[in-house]
């Protein structure tokens, strides 16, 4: 199967290393046993998203997920690998060119108050950049401005108010606005509906699915809840601890998730069972990034880990067609 | 520990607003505004309000030296309200041409010493690294040393004058702004509307000053007026020890310092009111700098 | 039996620049020892307060300005701050959403918990000591001793969540009051604390508060539900009937609003609006504005009636109890 791949992650990794200070740098040349210390934040990723799909990306807190979606939005740049958007790598661009494909990746915050600069008003947040990259012109900014706050739910009338005097929901969707004013094609959400109430999260999320619609647009949809990616994605990519640990089609993979991790997490998507529901909890703390455990990650709390899982790596694999999981089991089976 | 969401706002007012109006909710600090706008206009129109000229020596009168305050002219109809100095020259008058120097060379020093401290301060912030370490290292420094003795030894070294006076408060001033600055640029800086403007490809020097610094200005009004006060408190100090402005230009603190010689000889006038008028600007000052740092603290806030 | 706890027509009001928030306006409920409801609402509902108001803890400038909170037959409003004092912790313990605002940063875990345990009970250090080594166990963490003397900085979330909770139960609480403690959770973490608290509850007849606004949360955890509304309770009942056939317009919006896969990709069904500002709250039904089944006949505030049995609704046109037809 060939599909049309928008954006290739090859091989990413992210490495965040805090550097000794003076003191610490003394201390090391007169023997103390003091490193710099490295986060593994984001481990050799490889990932391809398509054309017009949701990719949902799941995982708990310091699983790289954010990471990996601000490097793909440009805001970070990967240690090694490449991130490349229609076969070009962005970060090789230059000048107009490499503008042009930054503008096509935008993304959608996860606090609607601290996304939003407090001292401008909606219209020059939403119409700023459109107007500096001369996207529209002068004389045709309002109505561009209105139209876009239209789009996204908002009263048109409110442009001149500031973001002080919207609720969350309402700030939400002037983020998404403010991202659509560059013409993207691609949006990174990160946790971008996590901060809302249940009942204007579920707004927020129905705006996202018509506007993909409306804009042709490609998500990376990234968040800790799986119910909210479930819903959304038309494939999902489970992360943890840096690795992506299974991927494959959102409906497929909650029903029959492979991952013993990703398995846990379907068991917590929330559900309304009525009566009194057993918790089936995985056991264990998530390890640090700092110091992760040797071979899968995984294998302090997984209950079938065995003895291969403690020194080698799981390679990422298809274990059924497409899908994909990291997990020494499957080998076991066959 | 309680918090009441008002998820819709009802009120519609730009930040500006909001801020004036709980400004105005504690009286004390109204009345230090009114002080030192009333302090503020008698500098600005020393020339058309004060009754002499006090540095037009045709004006003076030998005559009417060290007349004690409500004593009439020797030879015009003209009051003495305050009294005269050793040179017949009318204290009110000389109060409001000393206003006028001690805070232009205030307001002066300071705004040159905003501009370079959050230009640095920003700088040092957006870009951090090696360049950051090395602008707080000198900040650093200089803090580290009291105001005054630097001031001391610059104006040692430039001489007296109106401009080497602001030249050493700029100098000594600069750094409190560069940190304040630096301080909430960091805090910003990490916000998701920086990234959201890098997102959508606006260069750094838009998002620095449009973006970044406009954010930053709340902490900066609190620190300056508390500076502000120093700045004038700090030229007395100087002119007072005879290395500030010129005997031809004399500030608050000069007049002080001229008068200090006869204040044990009885002539309290002529060190006392500048004294007074002094210690009013500066209390003023401070206490619509309380004010305003109550109310644009976001932690003091309900 | 009395019941355990008994709160009656509530109201906490704050007092801002800008008018008199009514966070919570006339709200009763009752519980019974070792019972668990779960207290849901957006953000704004005024659940939280309710739950500080129970434990004294309004700051001006809220005040309690009326109603009664009868707490094993005594008035914890009539009886003062002193009373207040004695019972907080003691007998009634609450779990922040920030563990931290239980624990001091700069203080040993032991020396918090045997502090803990002597402001109330007089007894030796080894005696409290060894309770707090329990009430660890208790809450499934593994090496407790290790744990007693660490920090809290070195634990992570999670643990210090359970950290706090142990602390919640040192003095076998007869209620604890929970304010969305698991919120800030991963969801693997969450589960565990999940069903820990459940089985503590089980074993010691705790009675339990949880206040979340996560309905599907408190779904498999508590025996009763209350759903806020505006500072007012729109909707409680046995949690079974609520989820499966919630009445109130406002409930049934709460559960569709929540992704569950069965509809993988189109629409969910939302509630149109935004939660009212309880300074400018609209008269009559509270939820009207935003409520599908609205008429004139909201204009004029719903009380919280009877509607089934153990149930109760605020609504003048609930669904009915079979399917989603309105009754009226």
């Amino acid at each position: 199967m060939s599909f049309d791949t928008i954006l290739q992650i090859d091989g990413v990794s992210k490495r965040f290393s805090k550097d000794l200070d003076l003191a610490e740098r003394t201390a090391r040349k007169l023997g103390a046993k003091i490193a710099p210390a490295t986060v593994h934040a984001v481990d050799t990723v490889n990932l391809d998203i398509r054309r017009g799909e949701v990719l949902g990306l799941v995982g708990e807190s310091g699983c790289g997920k954010s990471t990996l979606g601000r490097m793909v939005a440009g805001l970070t740049t990967p240690s090694e690998g490449r991130i490349l958007y229609n076969g070009q790598d962005v970060s090789t661009l230059k000048g107009a060119a490499a503008r042009d494909a930054a503008l096509k990746i935008q993304m959608i915050f996860q606090d609607p108050m601290s996304s939003l600069n407090p001292r401008l008003q909606v219209r020059e947040i939403v119409g700023e950049a459109p107007r500096f990259h001369g996207i529209v012109q002068r004389n045709q900014m309002a109505s561009y401005v209105e139209d876009l706050l239209d789009q996204v739910g908002l009263d048109p009338s409110m442009g001149k108010r500031y973001p002080h005097q919207f609720s969350g929901g309402q700030r939400a969707r002037i983020g998404i606005a403010r991202a659509l004013a560059v013409r993207p094609h691609f949006l990174v959400c990160d946790e971008s509906v996590a901060a809302l109430d249940v009942s204007i999260q579920a707004q927020v999320l129905n705006l996202f699915v018509k506007l993909r619609q409306d804009f042709d647009l490609t998500y990376l949809f990234v968040s800790h809840d799986l119910g909210v990616v479930e819903h959304i994605s038309d494939r999902i990519a489970v992360m943890y601890l840096g690795r992506i640990v299974e991927l494959g089609e959102s409906e497929d993979l909650i029903a029959r998730p492979n991952h013993p991790y990703t398995q846990a997490l379907v068991s917590e998507i929330p559900t309304f069972e009525t009566g009194k529901k057993i918790y089936h909890a995985i056991e264990g703390e998530i390890p640090s990034p700092m110091n992760p455990p040797t071979g899968c990650h995984f294998h302090p709390r997984c209950p079938h880990a065995f003895d291969r899982c403690r020194v080698e790596v799981p390679a990422l694999k298809e274990v059924a067609p497409g899908r994909l999981s990291a997990c020494h089991l499957n080998d076991r089976a066959t | 520990m309680t918090e009441i969401a008002t998820n819709t706002p009802v009120r519609i007012d730009s930040p500006s607003k909001r801020i004036a109006k709980q400004f105005i909710e504690d009286p004390v600090a109204v009345v230090g505004l009114i002080l030192f706008g009333l302090v503020a206009l008698i500098a600005i129109a020393a020339p058309w309000l004060a009754p002499q000229n006090p540095y037009d020596l045709a004006q003076l009168n030998i005559m009417d030296s060290s007349l004690p305050p409500g004593e009439t002219s020797f030879d015009t109809e003209m009051t003495y309200w305050l009294g005269t100095d050793q040179q017949g020259r009318d204290m009110l008058s000389a109060i409001m041409y000393g206003l006028r120097i001690s805070l232009l060379v205030a307001t002066v020093s300071l705004a040159l010493a905003i501009t370079i401290g959050t230009i640095v301060g920003v700088f040092a912030a957006f870009f951090g690294g090696r360049l950051d370490s090395i602008i707080m290292r000198i900040v650093d420094l200089q803090l580290s040393f009291p105001a005054i003795l630097i001031a001391l030894i610059l104006l040692a070294l430039l001489g007296r004058g109106v401009d080497k006076v602001i030249m050493a408060l700029v100098i000594v001033q600069w750094a409190y702004y560069a940190r304040t600055v630096r301080s909430s640029a960091m805090v910003e800086r990490s916000k998701d509307y920086i990234d959201a403007a890098r997102c959508l490809g606006l260069p750094s020097r838009r998002i620095m000053f449009r973006h970044l610094l406009p954010n930053c200005v709340p902490p900066l009004i609190v620190v300056a007026t508390v500076q502000i006060a120093q700045a004038i408190a700090l030229e007395a100090t100087l002119s007072f020890l005879g290395v500030g402005v010129p005997i031809t230009e004399p500030s608050l603190g000069l007049l002080i310092a001229n008068g200090y010689d006869y204040l044990l000889s009885g002539n309290y006038w002529i060190s006392v009111f500048p004294g007074i008028a002094l210690v009013v600007t500066i209390i003023a000052i401070n206490l619509v700098g309380d004010r305003l740092r109550d109310v644009l603290n976001p932690r003091l806030q309900k | 039996m009395t019941a355990l706890l008994d709160v009656k027509n509530l109201q906490t009001h704050f007092f801002t620049r800008d008018g008199v928030a009514k966070a919570v306006d006339g709200v009763s409920f009752s519980l019974d020892r070792g019972q668990i409801l779960g207290l849901v609402g957006e953000s704004g509902s005024g659940k939280s307060v309710t739950g500080f108001s129970i434990l004294g803890l309004i700051d001006p400038p809220g005040r309690v300005a009326g109603g009664q909170i009868l707490f094993d037959g005594d008035d914890l409003l009539a009886g003062g701050e002193a009373i207040m004092r004695n019972l907080r912790g003691k007998r009634i313990a609450m779990i922040f959403q920030d563990p931290m605002m239980t624990l001091n940063p700069v203080l040993r875990v032991d020396t918090q918990m045997v502090e803990t345990v002597r402001a109330h009970d007089n007894v030796s250090k080894a005696e409290a000591l060894r309770r707090s080594r329990e009430a660890l166990v208790q809450v499934g963490i593994s090496s407790p001793d290790e744990r007693l003397q660490s920090y809290p900085h070195q634990f992570s979330g999670g643990m210090r969540q359970r950290v706090a909770i142990a602390i919640a139960l040192l003095h076998k609480p007869d209620l604890i009051i929970a304010d969305e403690p698991t919120t800030a959770l991963d969801v693997t973490i969450q589960a565990q604390i999940l069903s820990e608290v459940q089985n503590i509850c089980a074993q010691s007849g705790t009675a339990l508060i949880w206040i979340t606004h996560d309905l599907a949360v408190v779904s498999g955890l508590a025996d009763r539900l209350a759903v806020m509304y505006a500072g007012r309770i729109i909707e409680e009942g046995p949690t079974s009937d609520v989820i499966s056939n919630p009445r109130h317009p406002y409930t049934r919006g709460l559960i569709d609003s929540v992704p569950q896969g069965k509809r993988h990709g189109a629409m969910l069904t939302q509630i149109k609006g935004m939660t009212p500002s309880l300074l400018k709250l609209p008269q009559g039904c509270k939820f009207a504005p935003r409520c599908p089944r609205a008429d004139r006949v909201c204009e004029v505030e719903p009380t919280l009636d009877p509607a089934g049995p153990d149930r109760s609704v605020r609504c003048h046109h609930p669904h009915s109890e079979a399917n989603g037809k309105a009754t009226s």
